[in-house]
């Protein structure tokens, strides 16, 4: 069962680490605007011949 | 356009479209391979001669190529496909290296191959989803690796400043799984194909769980949700429901799951605290679980029409809503009370499969038939054999979980029924097994159809291809403003001594990470001596085993008799009636790795030991029908003919006292002849009854170690 002494340490550590890249993120304004990346997905790409086609 | 980004020059790239197209055909032809296994198991447990005899593909030892076809080739390929394609398109920027990319995929290929080179042959470290033996499992960490870097570097090269939340879903996958694989395969080897867990019993059960549930969760649900969030919006052409919903859906998901595990093993010796966190935690799942279903059913909304006429809609919708009822059942398997129903049985075949086939698979078929119009340029062959796909597969996965269903019931309600007096209505196992038999024809025939659906898909699919233009270039241009990134440490975010102090949140946070590596690290010699680990029990009356019989568990191992037997009594009233005083922490103490099983297709074996003769185990494993009418136990001819390998007990020896069990200087160096003696007198003992066989043979050390349990003194050490 020692073992615990070893998943519990772990796991917070996972969940820490994941809370410090939470604040991070926070911080580099990640999530300063959740509206428009939802839109902005949607934009779609181009290939690269249909494009020369196009022209 | 914000300021920011007119500060910026307008730059062309190019997508790498080449790594998706072949990681997106891998996943066709791993999944032709998984569904094939999986068929050939099910027929077996319906049919057993259907092996004929051939130890390569018998049940125990396909079953592991079975579950790592499926999650590691199909799923695996899916998900790099999905990451490889959606990545590079939401972070507007190429794969970090095309040549790391290049390695990813054969790389991940390679261990696949290796993966179906082993397995067949009883090559296996014994833990489920976690089989693969040493060395491939070092190629899985390198290759994960590589997988890693390959995506982190790309977010930091990115051009968006924004990380979608698919994004963060792929790096919780990466971080996570990287980190259960390397704890939960932590082994000692013994030989280049042969190693023992570094943690054993209890232990090794808690390690294994840990890493089997968020395998689940880290493998099968993260990336998949990550995909998610990108594919259902881009097949319906709307925007995610709420964006802010799958961002609180994502972060719940991260910090809840980690703490899930022991759901896996409630009601055994694990102790109750260890089981009430994983049950609470398994419990709040259900909540962000049910979030990120509605956001993603939410988002057709609108375009409810396209889920009549477009099949790549049905197949993305239906998967949401298989994720809602398995995201719904797992929390309800995990209350005590109904998993002491639900547990060993069939249920939990039907549960993992409604997530599997419907969940991830129809998320994978749905991209694909997404991806590769868009990948080959051109237009998908036929819209109608798609449908027809759709319509097949969900009749296949509707056999499939409803005749489970019903089974996984029947068996527990019949396991623990007790008549008037209190005794067992069904006192003979097999009873409960035949019982069952119609309903695993069923789901043969559901596993069938649904493989049906797919080879519709291959045809369509490989038409698609065929009939696309020839000459076509494997790139995408895109082209963007890029945004004008900070440096990670300067400036008003800088993690200067001034902002530390400034800022206490962050302060408390550093400071827990800190503790946290502190903390590791001094547990870590605790674990690497695990004569330190276990050594509370040691006074407990337990042996270690005695050379022949870790032969004969070793074989047992080999064979897989785990994806059958569980070695584990419950503390419940039907498994105590039934098996015996429940099982207790100490009985496997010395269990490298610990083998209490999952599923009780035949009864448990913790207390097999001095329950029948030598005789009768020797019988009983070359022909099981003919001992016990109606078993569907696999005939082991083989370990009647085939030679122990004496030579390696006293290797085998040395590491198990390596790793802690107390075998003295003299038990290792005589490992061989005490086996030998051992073997002779049991044999001796068959021949004495009419047997006939040499002392050499496989089925004696088998022997030695079933009637080894439950008989703790039995053997041992001097
Ligand atoms: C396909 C599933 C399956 C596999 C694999 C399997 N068994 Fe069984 N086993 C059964 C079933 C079903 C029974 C009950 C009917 C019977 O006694 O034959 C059983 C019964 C037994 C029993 C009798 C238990 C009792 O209490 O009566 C023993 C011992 C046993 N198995 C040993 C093994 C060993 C050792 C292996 C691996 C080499 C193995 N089994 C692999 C299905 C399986």
């Amino acid at each position: 069962m020692s073992i615990i002494w070893f998943l519990v340490p772990a796991a917070l550590l996972i969940g820490v680490g994941f809370l410090v890249l939470f604040i991070f993120a926070g911080y580099r304004g990640q999530f300063e605007d959740l509206e428009t990346p939802a839109v902005r997905v949607l934009l779609e790409d181009q290939f690269k011949d249909e494009k020369e086609n196009r022209k | 356009m914000t300021r920011m980004e007119q500060k910026g020059n307008l730059e062309r790239f190019s997508y790498d479209d080449a790594i998706v197209k072949k990681f997106t055909l891998a996943t066709l032809l791993w999944a032709a391979v998984a569904f094939l296994v999986g068929i050939i198991i099910a027929l077996e447990m319906a049919y057993p001669a259907l092996n004929g005899g051939l130890k390569w593909i018998t049940f125990g030892r396909l079953r592991p190529l079975h579950t790592n076809a499926a999650i590691f080739a199909f799923a695996g390929n899916a998900i790099f496909a999905g990451i490889y394609y959606s990545s590079q398109r939401l972070l507007k920027a190429r794969m970090f290296s095309d040549k790391i990319s290049q390695f990813h995929f054969w790389g991940w290929q390679s261990i696949i191959v290796a993966a179906a080179l082993t397995l067949p042959f009883g090559l296996t470290q014994g833990k489920e989803y976690a089989e693969l033996e040493w060395p491939i499992d070092i190629a899985i960490a390198v290759v994960w690796v590589a997988f890693g870097v390959n995506l982190l570097m790309t977010i930091v090269n990115r051009r968006v400043k924004h990380i979608y939340v698919a994004i963060w879903f792929y790096i919780a996958t990466f971080i996570t799984v990287a980190i259960l694989h390397v704890v939960n395969s932590a082994a000692v080897p013994v030989s280049a194909f042969k190693s023992y867990s570094a943690y054993a019993g209890v232990s090794d059960a808690l390690v294994q769980w840990w890493y089997g549930h968020n395998a689940v969760a880290f493998f099968l649900t993260t990336p998949f949700l990550g995909l998610m969030y990108y594919f259902i919006p881009k097949a319906v052409n709307r925007p995610v429901y709420s964006y802010r919903l799958s961002v609180i859906h994502f972060w719940t998901l991260v910090f809840l799951y980690i703490w899930a595990g022991p759901h896996h093993l409630l009601n055994t010796a694990v102790p109750d605290w260890a089981q009430t966190v994983g049950m609470v935690f398994s419990v709040m799942l259900w909540i962000p679980s049910w979030g990120g279903m509605i956001n993603g059913l939410m988002t057709i909304r609108g375009a409810w029409d396209k889920l009549r006429t477009e099949p790549i809609v049905k197949f993305l919708a239906l998967s949401a809503t298989f994720y809602g009822m398995s995201t719904f059942e797992g929390p309800m398997l995990a209350i005590k009370s109904v998993n002491e129903l639900g547990h060993y049985t069939d249920w939990i075949i039907a549960h993992v499969h409604a997530g599997a086939l419907g969940w991830n698979g129809f998320l994978a078929f749905g991209m694909i038939y997404y991806l590769v119009p868009r990948l080959w340029r051109t237009e998908l062959y036929s819209k109608r054999l798609a449908n027809i796909h759709f319509w097949v597969a969900t009749i296949g996965i509707l056999l499939y979980v409803m005749s489970m269903y019903t089974s996984g019931i029947t068996q527990g309600l019949m396991w623990r029924e007790v008549d008037a007096a209190g005794k067992l209505a069904y006192p003979d196992f097999v009873q409960t097994v035949s019982r069952v038999i119609p309903l695993y024809w069923i789901r043969a025939v559901g596993g069938m159809v649904y493989l049906a659906g797919f080879l519709v898909m291959l045809f369509n699919i490989f038409k698609t291809i065929s009939l696309a233009p020839q000459v076509q270039s494997d790139e995408t241009e895109d082209e963007c403003v890029p945004y004008i990134r900070k440096p990670l440490f300067s400036g008003e975010l800088s993690f200067s001594h001034r902002v530390l102090e400034a800022r206490p949140m962050v302060l408390a946070v550093l400071t827990a990470v800190a503790i946290g590596i502190g903390s590791l690290i001094s547990f870590a010699p605790m674990l690497l001596s695990s004569s330190v680990v276990e050594s509370n029990y040691h006074d407990a009356i337990n042996k270690p085993y005695t050379p022949l019989q870790l032969a004969g568990r070793d074989i047992y191992v080999r064979e897989g008799c785990y994806t059958c037997h569980s070695q584990m009594i419950r503390k419940t009233v039907g498994d105590v009636l039934r098996f015996g005083p429940a099982s207790t922490i100490e009985e496997s103490m010395y269990d490298h790795p610990f083998q209490w099983g999952s599923k009780r297709i035949g009864p448990d074996l913790a207390r097999v030991g001095s329950k029948y003769p030598d005789l009768w185990h020797f019988r009983h494993m070359r022909n099981p029908s003919q001992v016990v009418n109606g078993s569907i136990m696999p005939t082991y001819g083989w370990l009647h003919q085939d030679r122990t390998d004496f030579a390696i007990l006293k290797k085998k020896l040395s590491v198990m006292k390596m790793l802690g069990v107390p075998y003295g200087d003299e038990d290792v160096e005589r490992a061989e002849s005490w086996a030998k003696e051992e073997a002779a007198s049991i044999a001796a003992g068959l021949r004495a009854e009419g047997a006939d066989v040499k002392e050499d043979r496989e089925i004696i050390a088998l022997i030695a170690y079933l009637q080894r349990l439950g008989n703790p003194t039995r053997g041992g050490v001097k």
